[in-house]
């Protein structure tokens, strides 16, 4: 019996899988029963630094390849609850909890302009519940759980986005949007759970994993999968289903979008890398073709329709959006080579991508609050009267290109490493030539900063304040540093990948 | 490929071939309806669909109600269905029902700033937002999609 099992998590640190979502998750309703706006803020922020820690402790301890197993509430998995860390899941949580971290200062300044008073409160209660979902996703073991949680951070995530009303009124079709396109993908999510557990009964990914390869290959695993991929790709946005994100992004609050382009596609993106290669396992051919044939067509399509799309918006939000398309194609890319290498790429970039977006976002941010519009047309010139937020803008666009020195070159040089260790040297060529469309779109942001006469709100515009600017430019020396510094990234990126293509190995209890 | 398809096996899937149709019916209902609303019933159509197929699921030929005596004495030779779908799918109701009700209030503040529920109307007002703004910052490509 399960209740005989003797509780193990004796000490406080081994408790450590929990209280990273717990933390979030009490803090959350916590802002509404003290109820009082000057609090709601520094609630979130302490929740979400100790989310931080405890995300950064995880990740020492699985750097090495070890792997914890929770048992949540002392009952064994397979029937209870198993929450399990490994390199791969502990940079994820690293991922998400820095980037919360880093955008709440900035978040402070950019809600108070863009959402009113009254709403302040339930604003940050709402943030909480989208930054635990997108933890308890990345930490849980057990396929039913990632849907539960799934669905607490998306419901929080349309609230998120409709706030953006205040500024915009299509903030609210674009949240309503989402909530279509989001219900049904996560139902697919639920069909594909219920699938796998009529075929092996359990519900734990490490059990049905072993299942699965005990019986091997069968209509219902087969159709599991599709269901899978399929849910869970519209919370990646794969090229063709991605069309919830852009109005989404660019209508939301400025913070809503710089968190949640960092985190929450990433978050999908590691669902699916979970899935793909933990439960259904690399040796499952009908993956493999999956992959082969369907997610890097695809992958290399949203390289270039989406990229191509960016350089004719004339909305710099809109046009990150787009962009945003355009990288979880080379994710994908990565993820879809199925080599060491490859998943190493994909994973780097997965990090790489979140930190560049979030500064880009936040630059966005800091533009509107002093010109009161991302159009470029309103932000012509404005790199003469706000140096800082522009330059940083440009760091960030560098690394979105992928120029040497920025953390976007170390994982697209990595990626086309992938891609001529495969032989696959066109599909290098193609990664190399969708970057200089990034050229095309990140130039016109530049000339627009810096090369037009300063006109109409961007020529009396001031210098964001240091609140917005400090924020901004740590996120902006992450792209620069994580450029030189490719420890903390490709090693634990390495190990991720090698727990990953493990598969048996790795999810062994 | 179609010799399986006995009148047994036809028979046999019942659940899941009813499961199927309210699933299509559901996912028809969101793509050719314009009103919001009724979109939103196409969805928790499709939601209860799967709550459906799940319970159905746990339901073991000649199973009786997962309850156990209250000595706990349990005959071996008593089938028992199987409680874990239906307590997974409590879950998903919970789900569903916040899901429906967020839909509902966007859709109450959508009325509030559009006059309408209709996804035509609404997408008539937005693209002529959108006019108005290429207008003003120069043309762009992508719309709405």
């Amino acid at each position: 019996m399960a209740s005989e099992v003797t509780h193990t998590a004796a000490t406080f640190a081994d408790h450590l899988p929990v209280l990273q979502i717990l933390v979030p998750f009490i803090a959350a309703p916590l802002t509404v029963l003290i109820g009082s706006r000057a609090l709601a803020w520094p609630i979130a922020f302490v929740s979400s630094a100790i989310a931080a820690v405890i995300a950064f402790a995880l990740l020492m301890k699985t750097m090495g390849g070890e792997v914890i197993s929770y048992h949540l509430g002392g009952w064994a998995p397979p029937l209870g609850i198993e929450y399990r860390v490994d390199a791969a899941n502990a940079f994820v949580l690293l991922l998400v909890c820095a980037i919360s971290t880093i955008v709440l200062p900035f978040a402070r300044t950019s809600v108070a302009a863009e959402i009113p008073k009254r709403q302040h409160t339930l604003f940050y209660t709402a943030y909480l519940l989208c930054f635990a979902g997108l933890l308890g996703v990345a930490v849980t073991g057990d396929a039913f759980n990632v849907f539960v949680f799934l669905e607490i951070s998306s419901l929080s995530t349309y609230v998120l986005i409709a706030q953006g009303s205040y500024r915009d009124k299509r903030a609210l079709t674009a949240a309503f949007d989402y909530l279509m396109m989001g219900t049904i993908g996560a139902t697919f999510f639920v069909i594909g759970i219920g699938l796998l557990y009529m075929a092996t009964g359990t519900l734990n990914m490490a059990d049905i994993a072993d299942r699965i390869a005990e019986q091997g290959s069968n209509r219902t695993v087969r159709s599991a999968f599709a269901f899978i991929v399929v849910g869970i790709g519209l919370k990646v946005a794969i090229y063709p289903l991605h069309l919830w994100l852009p109005n989404s992004y660019t209508f939301a609050p400025s913070a809503v979008t710089a968190f949640l382009a960092a985190t929450a596609t990433k978050v999908a993106i590691y669902v699916l890398m979970r899935f793909v290669f933990s439960v259904f396992r690399p040796d499952f051919s009908f993956a493999n073709n999956t992959l082969e044939f369907i997610i890097i067509p695809f992958a290399i399509l949203a390289m270039f329709a989406a990229s191509f799309i960016a350089i004719f918006q004339s909305d710099f939000k809109r046009m990150l959006a787009y962009s945003s398309i355009a990288q979880i194609g080379y994710i994908l890319l990565g993820i879809g080579f199925l080599t060491q290498t490859g998943l190493t790429a994909g994973i780097s970039h997965l990090f790489n991508h979140g930190i560049t977006k979030a500064a880009l976002f936040m630059g966005v941010g800091a533009l509107v609050l002093r010109t009161g519009s991302s159009f470029y047309s309103r932000l012509e010139g404005a790199g003469r009267t706000m140096p800082w937020t522009s330059a940083a803008v440009v760091i960030g666009g560098l690394s979105l290109i992928g120029v040497p020195g920025t953390a976007g070159f170390i994982s697209k040089w990595v990626l086309v490493q992938a891609a001529l260790e495969k032989g696959w040297w066109p599909v290098a060529l193609l990664i190399v030539a969708s970057s200089l469309l990034a050229v095309i779109y990140v130039w016109r942001v530049i000339e627009t900063l810096y090369l037009k006469p300063a006109t109409g709100d961007a020529a009396t515009a001031t210098e964001a304040p240091a609140s917005m600017l400090i924020p901004l430019w740590i996120m902006a020396a992450a792209c620069i540093y994580f450029g030189f510094d490719t420890q903390i990234t490709i090693g634990a990126s390495q190990t991720a990948a090698q727990g990953l293509l493990a598969g048996a190995v790795g999810m062994a209890h | 490929m179609f010799e399986e398809f006995t009148w047994e096996f036809i028979v046999g899937h019942l659940n899941y071939w009813l499961f199927i149709v309210l699933m299509m019916t559901g996912l028809y209902i969101v793509v050719a309806r314009s009103n919001l609303v009724k979109k939103l019933v196409g969805l928790n159509i499709f939601q209860v669909s799967v709550f459906m197929l799940y319970i159905s699921m746990g339901k073991i030929t000649g199973g009786t109600a997962p309850i156990f005596p209250t000595d706990m004495k349990v005959d071996p030779g008593v089938t028992y269905s199987n409680p874990l779908p239906h307590v997974l799918i409590l879950t998903a109701i919970v789900v569903g029902i916040a899901t429906t009700s967020l839909a509902l209030a966007l859709i109450v503040r959508i009325r509030e700033e559009y006059n309408t529920i209709d996804e035509a109307g609404i997408l008539e007002i937005e693209s002529t937002i959108c006019r108005a703004e290429n207008q003003l910052h120069g043309e762009a490509m992508g719309g709405r999609a």
